[in-house]
């Protein structure tokens, strides 16, 4: 299909009245990409770190997730118990092999824990974010073995924990902490931004929650 | 095999929906929710028009480079370890897809939402190659049952009622015991979520559309609610993201700029549920997501829209604000356009990819009442580019003999102020004198279309130029 490429390539070249090969557009392009400038960021999000985790537990809370605030990491086992014994739910979850999950005294509680990815068969997960946005209550969940995206999507009941110190104002901010984690230009297989349980409205226009993906979202806000 | 369009009898299409009790009552629903909830959304952030300026230049500024930023997320795509796809037309772009699926001898697919494959009329010709495709976007899904296509670019069975899609679950759905209750919209969404689970984890390969593509990191973007593209894209051993040329951008922070106006134009929300970027297959590492990653770019007529008249329209992010806001589209619903793309955009956007001799209409439909502009986040002078396209029909005597000598007619006066006013002003007193003091006519010759729903306003007496000279003297 290669004759496709350059049959395309051809065709916009020749609209543009262009031939691809002028200096000062490549140098254009070349340092848009290089300096990703900015462009409107809302004053919502410009606030200190107690203001974002406000602002990020409030819009959370606006798109029917669940936020509880906890002082430290060793608290995190307790509150998942808590969440799921007062939703009537069985005490087990699963998650990836994130280490400060691993870190913390689940064999305090009686949860049982299964490791690795989902393979639809589990009612409740639970990861650890990348990051908050307290623009719009949006958590930021990067794929690897430590966070599978799987368990960000079977299960019922989506239990996610993020560090107060990782809660940003904007998503401008969320894409230098992934420049700084994954280097520039690069990725992770999936990032997942997720605002919310999932929902639709396509049946006689009655927002429903819990589509395809988890039906309750719960965040655990850690410090 | 491109989808059957019944764009050339849209005359006869918006009769028969205007006439559509089920189809009014489900219509309803546009005219109240989705535009009272863009316009809640849009208040509640200050900088919501100044974001539309900034979407509109970044989308510019990518159709002036295009060449250049596909050729940079091409080499990303490829550094990541996937692979990158280019088809000229629907045909070549299904031989691709078709290729892919043969190679992994697949026997089931499932699909996100996305409407370059509805472009393809994809699903038609996987089944044609013994493949099984299931749409597992709840609205798709619905259509699909009913082998129909969208009528709304975001909402694909907006034209439903909840009794109908009861009816096709129970027609479909055999397996299920007949007694059970489907009253309450929830039982519904249960048993589709249920039995597409079920295809989620069967299937071989997965097909999304992509909402952006980012040359930066040679990443593929899907905006979805549910969270059906991502179980499509991550079970599944292959993704595959069908994407057209424009839907290209820089950088992550030109992302941004675009979702910040994608949701609040789309369903009044700050943010669809799930925004995935997907680069490349999964990692050595990874315990999850595809073996393999393709995107495939289709091009179909867009390429020769770059520097024209119609240019303006590759901005177009798919958020279907323009079609909630419009009154053609309140009244007919999407199917009556008879292709692919409904509403304004669809208006503009169907004539280059079908031809304006089969599309001809769709430019017609429209008041110019100009909302679609005023709402379009990427700021799409749809009113003007829709006269660009009345225009061209007309110089290529693509109207019926009846409405060109009508228009030349006109034309004659309009470019002539001082045979306008001379004729106006015998005229005006004449239908005056003529609606005998009742104001409005119940019937008139030649003008039965518009008497046969409505009654035509009568002239005050005096034509609008007297009135204002008057006015302005006194």
């Amino acid at each position: 299909m290669s004759e496709a490429r350059q049959a395309i390539f051809a065709a916009i070249r020749r609209s543009l009245h262009v031939t691809g090969a002028e200096a000062p557009r490549r140098q254009i392009v070349t340092e848009r990409l290089e300096r990703a400038p900015k462009g409107i960021v809302p004053a919502r999000g410009q606030l200190d770190a107690e203001g974002r985790t406000a602002l990020f537990k409030a819009q959370a809370e606006r798109v029917s997730a669940t936020v509880a605030r906890v002082p430290a990491a060793t608290d995190v086992p307790g509150e998942v118990a808590r969440y799921l014994r007062d939703n009537n739910l069985p005490a087990s979850v699963r998650m990836g092999a994130d280490p400060r999950l691993a870190a913390m005294p689940w064999a305090q509680t009686a949860l049982e824990i299964g490791q690795g990815r989902s393979y639809g068969k589990d009612l409740s997960s639970v990861s650890h974010a990348a990051a908050g946005v307290a623009e719009t209550g949006t958590l930021v969940m990067t794929s690897g073995p430590d966070n599978p995206t799987t368990l960000n999507f079977l299960a019922d009941n989506h239990i996610v924990v993020v560090e107060a110190q990782d809660i940003l104002g904007d998503y401008e901010s969320v894409w230098r902490k992934l420049r700084g984690s994954f280097g520039k230009g690069l990725m992770p297989r999936t990032v997942n931004l997720i605002t919310g349980p999932s929902r639709s409205a396509d049946i006689a226009h009655t927002l429903l929650l819990g589509a395809h993906g988890p039906r309750n979202l719960h965040i655990v806000i850690v410090g | 095999m491109s989808v059957h369009a019944t764009s050339p009898q849209f005359k006869a299409n918006a009769h028969e929906a205007l006439g559509d009790a089920q189809l009014q009552d489900a219509l309803s629903h546009v005219r109240s929710g989705f535009v009272v909830n863009r316009a809640a959304s849009a208040a509640l952030l200050p900088e919501f028009e100044a974001l539309r300026d900034s979407a509109r230049d970044i989308k510019n500024h990518t159709l002036a480079h295009l060449d250049l930023y596909l050729e940079a997320f091409e080499e990303k795509v490829k550094a990541a370890g996937g692979h990158v796809h280019f088809a000229r037309d629907v045909d070549e772009a299904n031989a691709i897809v078709i290729d892919i699926c043969k190679r992994h001898a697949a026997k089931s697919v499932t699909k996100g939402k996305s409407m370059i494959s509805e472009e393809m009329g994809l699903n038609h010709v996987l089944e044609a190659n013994g493949i099984k495709a299931v749409e597992t976007d709840l609205g798709e899904y619905i259509i699909q049952l009913r082998n129909e296509t969208p009528s709304h670019i975001i909402a694909p069975a907006v034209h439903l009622t909840q009794a109908q899609v009861e009816a096709d679950f129970r027609r479909v759905h055999q397996d299920l015991p007949q007694t059970r209750d489907l009253t309450e919209p929830t039982s519904l969404l249960s048993e589709a979520r249920a039995i597409l689970r079920e295809k989620f984890l069967a299937a071989d390969i997965g097909i999304t559309g992509a909402n952006f593509l980012v040359a930066e990191t040679g990443t593929s973007i899907i905006v979805t609610n549910e969270g059906n593209g991502d179980l499509t894209q991550t079970l599944p051993k292959v993704h595959i993201a069908l994407a057209s040329i424009e839907k290209l951008v820089p950088t992550l922070e030109d992302v941004a700029q675009l979702l910040r106006v994608l949701a609040r134009s789309a369903t009044g929300q700050d943010m669809s549920v799930y925004t995935t970027l997907s680069t490349g297959p999964r990692r050595p590492d990874d315990v999850d997501g595809p073996e393999e990653y393709h995107v495939v770019i289709l091009d179909n007529g867009r390429s020769s829209m770059l520097g024209g008249d119609f240019q303006d329209m590759l901005r177009c992010i798919r958020c279907g604000a323009c079609m909630n806001h419009c009154p053609v589209y309140q009244a007919v619903g999407g199917h009556a356009y008879g292709w692919v793309y409904p509403g304004p955009m669809g208006a503009v956007l169907t004539p280059t990819l079908i031809g304006v001799d089969k599309a001809g209409h769709l430019p017609n439909a429209s008041t110019f009442c100009g909302r679609c502009e005023s709402v379009c986040p990427v700021r799409i002078p749809l009113p003007k580019l829709m006269r660009f396209w009345r225009d061209r029909a007309f110089t290529r005597h693509l109207m019926p003999a009846p409405q060109r000598l009508g228009l030349a007619f006109w034309g004659a006066f309009a470019k002539r102020p001082w045979l306008y006013r001379l004729a106006t002003s015998f005229a005006m007193p004449m239908l005056a004198f003529l609606s005998r003091g009742k104001g409005r006519f119940t019937s008139l010759p030649l003008a039965k279309g518009w008497t046969a729903t409505r009654d035509f306003p009568a002239p005050q007496g005096a034509t609008f130029q007297a009135q204002w000279k008057q006015r302005r003297a006194a």
